[in-house]
């Protein structure tokens, strides 16, 4: 079993409820993605997972550990089996592309040879070949502001497939992007994860990419989860009791106001 | 139109606030100026503007004599390996005061994990370090250090590591803090040890600041160092001292003009800096 949460909650400092009673088990190189509305949880549920937010309730296991009863050097090599693709991809501007790819194994390495890899790059090899997967071989030694936004998105899953996890998370992480490259990093994330035998769990905003990549959906609604089901059996209204406009929703999503489209709501719409 | 014909729900709710702040700083500003005996009236009083402007003319024109320059190169060098030792030893102190002081450095703020509080009690121990270190001027220091190890710059050396090394290490985790830190986050949630993560992911960022405010540092050191030497620290403050006393004002000019192509080399430098890590 790759992740395993039990009856998880999470009260955020200021008092609002993220979570509440969520359980889901994903065993190892299983694919999964977690819809539903903006403000539903799949955030929180996804920092919960990458070892990164501890649960005010609940148990939580990850890759077989119970994260918040390791000692910090386990914990930290916890993490560095744990992959994560962010919405906004977190690399500063002013690093080279090839040194964004190589800080993925940072937390595998120690610290002379990181130090060394961030004066010199080591590993120039593993850079080029993670990066030539994602179609960008030829953008080694520039800079990262000279990228793309799509360019970027495409570096920071370089440096996860470069990072080798065994467990890969990501939140949103085509929400950004143009239809056509939305698709090709969902694409390279699938292959790695099937190549690997890695798990994936992503968040996703476009359900249509959620059905086609993923055999198995989880819909979240208001901190819990409402359904958890092979893609195939995701009905227009099970995806319409999810994205419904509840009493005094503010945040819902704009299609979830016209409930008799077949799919909603898509990415390329 | 005026303010009064706005509806409530038009008024800038701060603007209220920012008034009263504005009045209240000048409530509390002005005592003060009167407390410090400012008054520039007295400035442009003409038997004060004659005193001035004999004070001035005996400075030119500047001094060229040769034995003299042998003495200014000697002091101007003896001021920039004073300030230049004196930072290199407060960078060493500051650079891991920094480092532990830094928030977006605590990898047990994620989660948060076991051990928070001992990040906490270290990074509150340190700051207070460093508040010792910065608290006692510069001068203080040198004054002291002359009396226990002689005059001459070795005294300047240690007095500048200490005030300067409190203060680097302030502004550096500050420079830190103020930075985005989500690259920093994003490498530490994935098992990034903190020094790797402040190079890869807070360094890149924040480099140029931190050079730029560095190296205005060393020049804040060499004016530094010039007035420890009017307590016995060697240099071009001594030598200023002694020109003073002995009335000599083309010597005085002379050393005044040293310090003003000092300024400029600084800026010089820090420009070059900048550029290179732009």
């Amino acid at each position: 079993m790759s992740l395993r949460l039990e009856g998880v909650g999470v009260v955020h400092a200021n008092g609002r409820r993220a979570l509440d009673g969520v359980s889901l088990r994903v065993a190892a190189g299983e694919r999964v993605a977690l819809i539903g509305p903006s403000g539903a949880g799949k955030t929180t549920l996804l920092r919960v997972a990458a070892a990164g937010l501890r649960p005010t309730t609940g148990a939580v296991s990850l890759l077989e550990a119970d994260p918040w009863a390791l000692r910090p050097a386990a914990l930290k090599s916890l993490r560095a089996r744990i992959g994560f693709v962010h919405q906004a991809p977190p690399i500063p501007p002013r690093l080279r592309v090839v040194t964004a790819v190589l800080a993925g194994r940072l937390g595998q390495w120690g610290v002379g040879k990181a130090l060394r890899s961030w004066l010199v790059p080591g590993d120039v090899a593993g850079a080029r070949d993670a990066l030539a997967r994602m179609g960008l071989a030829e953008r080694l030694f520039d800079r990262c502001d000279q990228l793309s936004g799509g360019q970027l998105q495409r570096v920071a899953v370089a440096r996860t497939l470069y990072q080798a996890p065994g467990l890969v998370l990501a939140d949103e992480p085509v929400s950004a992007l143009d239809a056509t490259t939305a698709d090709t990093v969902l694409r390279k994330l699938v292959d790695y994860s099937s190549g690997a035998g890695a798990t994936f769990v992503a968040s996703l905003h476009a359900v249509d990419l959620a059905l086609r990549w993923f055999p198995r959906i989880v819909g979240v609604r208001e901190g819990v989860v409402l359904f958890d089901l092979p893609a195939a059996q995701v009905t227009p209204e099970r995806l319409a009791a999810l994205y419904a406009a509840g009493e005094g929703g503010d945040d819902r999503e704009p299609a979830a106001v016209a409930p008799h489209r077949a799919t909603l709501p898509l990415a390329s719409a | 139109m005026s303010a009064t014909a706005l509806s409530p729900a038009l008024r800038d709710p701060l603007a209220q606030r920012r008034l009263g702040w504005g009045i209240a700083a000048l409530v509390v500003l002005w005592p003060l100026l009167g407390l410090a005996e400012f008054h520039p009236a007295t400035l442009f009083d003409p038997a004060n503007l004659n005193v001035m402007r004999t004070f001035i003319a005996g400075f030119l024109p500047p001094s060229t004599d040769r034995d003299f320059l042998g003495f200014l190169l000697t002091a101007t060098l003896q001021t920039l390996a004073m300030a230049t030792a004196g930072m290199a030893l407060a960078f060493l102190i500051a650079v891991p005061l920094a480092f532990c002081a830094t928030r977006s450095l605590s990898i047990s703020a994620i989660g948060p994990a076991n051990g928070r509080w001992r990040g906490r009690v270290v990074r509150q121990a340190v700051r207070s370090l460093m508040v010792l270190l910065r608290a006692v001027p510069e001068v203080v220091w040198a004054l002291m250090f002359v009396r226990a190890l002689g005059l001459g710059p070795a005294a300047g050396v240690l007095a500048l590591a200490i005030t300067y090394g409190g203060m680097l290490a302030k502004v550096y985790s500050e420079i830190l803090e103020a930075t985005d830190a989500r690259p920093a986050r994003a490498l530490l949630q994935a098992g990034t040890g903190r020094i790797a993560t402040l190079c890869f992911g807070l360094l890149p960022l924040a480099a140029q600041e931190l050079v730029s405010y560095t190296v205005y540092r060393w020049e804040c050191a060499v004016r530094a160092a010039v007035v420890m030497g009017f307590v016995g620290a060697g240099g071009l403050g001594q030598l200023m001292d002694q020109s003073l006393k002995m009335l000599s004002g083309g010597e005085v000019s002379s050393i005044a003009l040293v310090f003003l192509a000092l300024v400029v080399l600084a800026d010089a430098i820090s420009m070059a800096l900048r550029k290179v890590l732009a």
